[in-house]
């Protein structure tokens, strides 16, 4: 797998490319995505993969003309004619689900295999989804896990809070990734979504950890509520970080998309 | 020396295990703590205190804006400011400020401080603040990332609507506006003073010093603490071969609390300034500091936020707050000395005084300030002789102002009948 830079018109994006096959682009979440992520191996497995970061994730730059989900949705298509990918098959998780989604509403007729891995996008009044801005990092793994100690020790890896450096580290590319996610996502992550979820044509797969506790599985009823012959495929013991828990899952659902 | 009375009107009423049973002060603090009926009186001793203060010499009485905050019951500081300006003569009415970027459009500003100004009769000092985290982002829900740019919007719309004499059309990214128009606009010209609050980046400071603006640091922690910020604006200052080191380029907010002497100070004021520290300023982390919200530059320099501090407040004391100099505490004397040299070591000519701590009851926050302006004020107004002159960064009142409530007892037909 290899990171790379393609350039479209508003800034260079980086983005991670790696296996052979049928095009695949991933679109992560809020969190980002790391070299070494296991669930990306797994895709590398059986498709070529294409996952570009958000400006502002990882080491790449930041994008302040981005600031809308127009923006984002169309920025993100801007790097699919980048990398000249012909109907990339578009797999997002979370925020990523949420532009997947949103990319395959604006233009229906360019993407026929969608996966939506525990989207963000919609907002139900009687399922408040939890303030992610908010929330202290020791707090993460409550609601990101099934396996609340096994997704601490991965979460805590490496984390140095007494170490004003690391700290300081730590807060700069806390603001550079998630103040870009807030555009979107802050205060309530609901930009309209709901409202063109009728356009989206392509064949698409819901995946849902039972036990997600940011975006609660009922969510996933109304994405499929929205979304014609959507099929949603809910996975035990996992949760909102389904693609770590269980990546193998994951890929059988996927899989469905053909 | 400019000397401001401030008041963050806290509510007085939390309880004594507050910190250990509560999320948070700010944002989601329990509604059932707040009661209305007895905001009544504290609103109204609040707003007395602030009059009290106008007629002992204070050069301004200030208020701030907070949303959702149990120790800020001003979420509207132009209300505040607005039964000032009817119930005090000549002194200033300091409002620090309307965080502009929440006013929808912005142009309510321009329109509300103009207001104050016209009724005061030129006695407002106006305040810009980006506003905090917890007010701007948490509870008026803007966008971290997108705030600082929708406040620079606001505020070059506010200034053009207060300087252009011709109907405008106003095409920003936030703000679409085809007819700006203000009416009324200020007495003060071209605008009244402005003050900016700030809390250590590079961007404010050039803002100020582009606009000449004084810089304000709102700051619990005290003037010992605020060297290194305080430096890091004057070197700027430098920096940038601005024509003057003017001391009212800049302001501080310092608590203080004024006694027949320091063993005094401690016995009537400790428990009001620990319910401040201990319970007032129990903010939940989460909320301090959205992503997004600062620059990078910011984050880079290590200017880390005020409502955060190390060890926390939890078990502060009264001798560390005194030593650290988050309070200056004493007799007259102890207090001047202390004053003095906040004013000389940070360069700084306004200077907020908090005066009213915590759940300080009236007589206390009387006598307090009634020390303070006849014993150390006097004595601490020629600390910056060079700049004595410098009035740039002061309303400037019109000198004939009317007396508000001077309605005659008994009609007067001769003048009735003169008028049409």
């Amino acid at each position: 797998m290899q990171l790379k830079t393609v350039h479209t018109p508003h800034v260079p994006v980086r983005y991670f490319e790696g296996g052979t096959g049928v095009p695949l682009l991933f679109l992560h979440g809020a969190g980002g995505l790391v070299a070494g992520d296991p669930f990306f191996a797994k895709l590398a497995g059986k498709y070529h993969v294409y996952a570009p970061l958000l400006p502002g994730y990882g080491d790449s730059e930041e994008c302040h003309e981005l600031r809308d989900m127009l923006d984002f949705t169309l920025h993100t298509w801007d790097v699919v004619d980048a990398l000249a990918l012909k109907k990339p098959i578009i797999v997002g998780h979370s925020m990523g689900g949420m532009i997947a989604a949103e990319m395959a509403a604006i233009a229906p007729h360019d993407v026929d295999r969608l996966g939506l891995i525990a989207p963000a996008g919609l907002w139900l009044d009687n399922h408040p989804i939890p303030d992610l801005f908010a929330t202290m990092p020791y707090d993460f793994p409550k609601l990101l896990f099934h396996n609340v100690e096994a997704g601490a020790a991965l979460f805590t890896a490496g984390v140095a809070f007494d170490d004003p450096e690391w700290l300081k580290s730590f807060l700069v590319s806390n603001a550079r990734q998630l103040g870009m996610a807030g555009k979107i996502l802050f205060p309530i992550p609901e930009r309209g979504l709901s409202a063109r979820l009728y356009r989206i044509r392509a064949k698409t797969i819901l995946v849902w950890g039972d036990s997600d506790k940011l975006i609660s599985p009922i969510y996933a009823e109304a994405f499929k509520k929205g979304i014609k012959g959507a099929e949603l495929v809910a996975i035990p013991e996992a949760g909102h970080m389904v693609t770590i828990e269980k990546p193998d899952q994951v890929m059988a659902a996927l899989g469905r998309l053909g | 020396m400019k000397f401001t009375w401030f008041n963050l009107m806290p509510w007085p009423y939390l309880p004594d295990d507050f910190r250990e049973k509560n999320h948070s002060v700010w944002v989601d603090i329990d509604q059932n703590l707040f009661d209305p009926v007895k905001s009544h009186e504290v609103y109204n001793t609040y707003l007395d205190l602030m009059e009290y203060a106008g007629t002992l010499g204070f050069d301004g009485i200030g208020c701030n804006e907070h949303h959702q905050n149990g120790y800020g019951l001003m979420p509207s500081p132009n209300l505040i400011a607005a039964a000032l300006a009817r119930r005090t003569k000549d002194v200033a009415i300091v409002v620090l400020g309307n965080s502009i970027a929440l006013y929808n459009p912005p142009v309510r500003v321009a329109e509300e401080f103009a207001m104050l100004d016209c009724i005061s009769g030129g006695r407002l000092v106006a305040g810009f603040p980006v506003g905090t985290s917890m007010d701007t982002n948490f509870c008026y829900g803007q966008i971290p990332a997108l705030t600082r740019e929708k406040y620079q919007e606001a505020h070059d719309l506010i200034m053009r609507a207060w300087h252009e004499r011709e109907p405008f059309a106003f095409n920003g990214r936030y703000n679409k506006l085809r007819h700006v128009n203000i009416w009324p606009r200020p007495i003060q010209q071209p605008n009244p003073p402005i003050h900016i609050p700030g809390g250590g980046s590079v961007e404010t400071y050039d803002f100020c010093l582009d606009n000449t603006y004084s810089y304000s640091y709102l700051s619990f922690s005290g003037y010992i603490r605020a060297k290194a910020l305080m430096s890091g604006y004057w070197e700027r200052v430098a920096q940038r071969n601005t024509a003057d080191h003017s001391p009212y380029r800049a302001g501080f907010a310092q608590t203080i609390l004024v006694a027949d002497t320091d063993a005094e100070a401690e016995r009537l004021y400790k428990e009001h300034v620990l319910y401040f520290y201990n319970r007032c300023l129990h903010v939940y982390p989460g909320f301090a500091d959205a992503p997004g919200y600062r620059t990078i530059k910011t984050i880079q320099s290590g200017a880390l936020s005020q409502y955060a501090p190390p060890k926390g407040y939890a078990d502060v004391t009264w001798a560390e707050l005194n030593e650290g100099g988050h309070v200056i505490a004493g007799s007259p004397e102890t207090v001047r000395q202390k004053m003095e040299e906040l004013a000389k070591s940070l360069h700084v000519g306004n200077i907020f005084c908090l005066m009213h701590v915590g759940n300080m009851p009236k007589e206390k926050c009387m006598y307090s300030t009634q020390l303070f302006a006849e014993k150390v004020m006097p004595k601490l107004r020629n600390v910056f002789p060079d700049y004595a002159d410098d009035d740039r960064f002061w309303c400037k009142p019109i000198a004939k102002r009317v007396t508000p409530g001077n309605l005659p007892a008994e009609r007067d037909l001769a003048a009735l009948n003169a008028s049409h």
